[in-house]
C-alpha cells in the first residue's frame, strides 16, 4: 500500500515534466532509491503499471538506481558505507551513526518521445 | 529525449505538510503524530492523556483508521473534539488528508492536536503530515527486537513510549536492551516506560507533552 502512494508520486512528477516538455509518450522513468528508503521495487512496478493505464506513461519502464547507505560515526568520526540495518560503527562498535546518504527517493530523469 | 528531473517522490506530500505545519504554528498549536503497531496502545495512551490534560489545554484529536470509527468513538466519550479520517485500506495518513480536515477544527482556540496514525510501524514514518513531533508507542508484547527491525519509526520519533510494562513478568522482553537499541538508533530520543492499563509511569509522558505544548503556545502568541 505504501508503494501505491510512491507510485502515484512518481507518476505525478513524470506526467508534470512530460507535459511541460510537450512529450507525447514516456518510455522510461529512472528512480534514485537509497538502500534504506524501504521501497519494494517489484511492488512499486506492479502499482506503477496499474496507475499508468490510459496515460502517456502506459508503456513506461521503471529503472532503479540504488544509492548506498553511507554514515558518519558520531564517536570516532569514521565515514563510510554501512550495511542497511546496522546502527553501530563497524570500527569502534559504538556511537550512533548519522546517515549521509541512503534514504533518497527521487525521480532522476525521464525518457520521452 | 531525456528530461532531467531530480525531484523527491514525496516532495508534494512534504510541501503540503509544511503548509499544515505553518498554519498550526501561526495559531500556536502543538501537533503530535502518534505512531505504533495495531494494538500497541495508541488509543489507550490518548485516553489517559486526555483525562489528564483536557482541563489544562484545549485539545483535539484526528483519528486515522482503515475503515471504522471505533477509536474515534472512544475519544468522543471524553468530550474532546475528534475527527475521523478513514483511509479505506490505505496504510498511513498523508498531509493532504490532514489538510482536508483541519478546517473543521477551531484552531484559534486549540493548544494541542494529536493525530493518531494508522496502526503500522513502517509507512507512517515516511509521510509527514504537518506535525511538530512524532511519538511512537511500542508495547512489551510486540518483543524487544522491534526497534532494530523497524528503525525508521524510532529514528523519526522524538519520544518512544514503551507500553504494557505490567506484562513484563510474563514475557522475555528486555527493557534495558530495547532502550539501548532505541537510543542507538536515535540518540537523544525520550524513552518512557508506561502501563496505560495500570495507570503507571504516565507523569513523565504528560510532562514531556506539556513542555512542548507550552513552548509552542508562547511561540505562537509571539508570531
Amino acid at each position: 500500500m505504501h508503494e501505491m502512494a510512491i507510485a502515484q508520486g512518481v507518476l505525478d512528477i513524470a506526467l508534470d515534466y512530460a507535459q511541460r516538455n510537450e512529450a507525447t509518450r514516456i518510455s522510461c522513468v529512472s528512480l534514485l532509491l537509497g538502500e534504506m528508503s524501504g521501497v519494494e521495487t517489484s511492488s512499486l512496478e506492479f502499482c506503477f503499471a496499474a496507475l499508468t493505464k490510459g496515460t502517456i506513461a502506459e508503456s513506461a519502464r521503471l529503472l532503479f538506481h540504488r544509492c548506498p547507505l553511507v554514515a558518519r560515526c558520531r564517536s570516532c568520526g569514521r565515514e563510510g558505507r554501512v550495511l542497511p540495518g546496522s546502527f553501530f560503527c563497524p570500527d569502534c562498535r559504538q556511537g550512533a551513526l548519522e546517515i549521509i546518504s541512503g534514504r533518497e527517493m527521487q525521480v532522476e530523469y525521464l525518457e520521452v518521445d | 529525449m531525456e528530461i532531467q528531473v531530480m525531484e523527491d517522490i514525496l516532495g508534494r506530500n512534504d510541501q503540503i505538510a509544511a503548509e499544515n505545519q505553518q498554519l498550526l504554528a501561526s495559531k500556536g498549536v502543538f501537533a503530535l503524530n502518534l505512531l505504533g503497531s495495531p494494538g500497541s496502545g495508541k488509543t489507550s495512551l490518548l485516553e489517559k492523556t486526555m483525562a489528564r490534560l483536557k482541563q489544562k489545554f484545549s485539545l483535539a484529536v484526528i483519528e486515522g483508521d482503515l475503515f471504522t470509527s471505533k477509536d474515534a468513538d472512544r475519544i468522543a466519550i471524553h468530550g474532546v473534539p475528534v475527527i475521523q479520517i478513514n483511509t479505506s485500506g490505505g496504510c498511513h495518513l498523508d498531509a493532504q488528508m490532514v489538510r482536508e480536515v483541519l478546517g473543521q477544527l477551531d484552531l484559534e482556540a486549540l493548544d494541542l492536536l494529536i493525530i493518531e496514525n494508522v496502526g503500522n510501524l513502517v509507512c507512517p514514518a515516511e509521510f509527514n503530515v504537518g506535525e511538530d513531533e512524532k511519538a511512537v508507542v511500542l508495547s512489551i508484547t510486540e518483543g524487544d527486537d522491534k526497534p532494530l527491525k523497524y528503525p525508521l519509526v524510532f529514528k523519526e520519533s522524538a519520544a518512544a513510549v514503551l507500553n504494557k510494562t505490567d506484562l513484563l513478568p510474563y514475557t522475555n522482553f528486555d527493557l534495558a536492551a530495547a532502550g539501548a537499541d532505541i537510543r542507538a538508533i536515535h540518540p537523544g530520543i525520550e524513552v518512557l516506560e508506561v502501563s496505560c492499563s495500570q495507570d503507571k509511569g504516565l507523569e513523565a509522558w504528560i510532562d514531556w507533552l506539556c513542555q512542548r505544548v507550552d513552548a509552542k503556545k508562547t511561540g505562537g502568541e509571539r508570531a
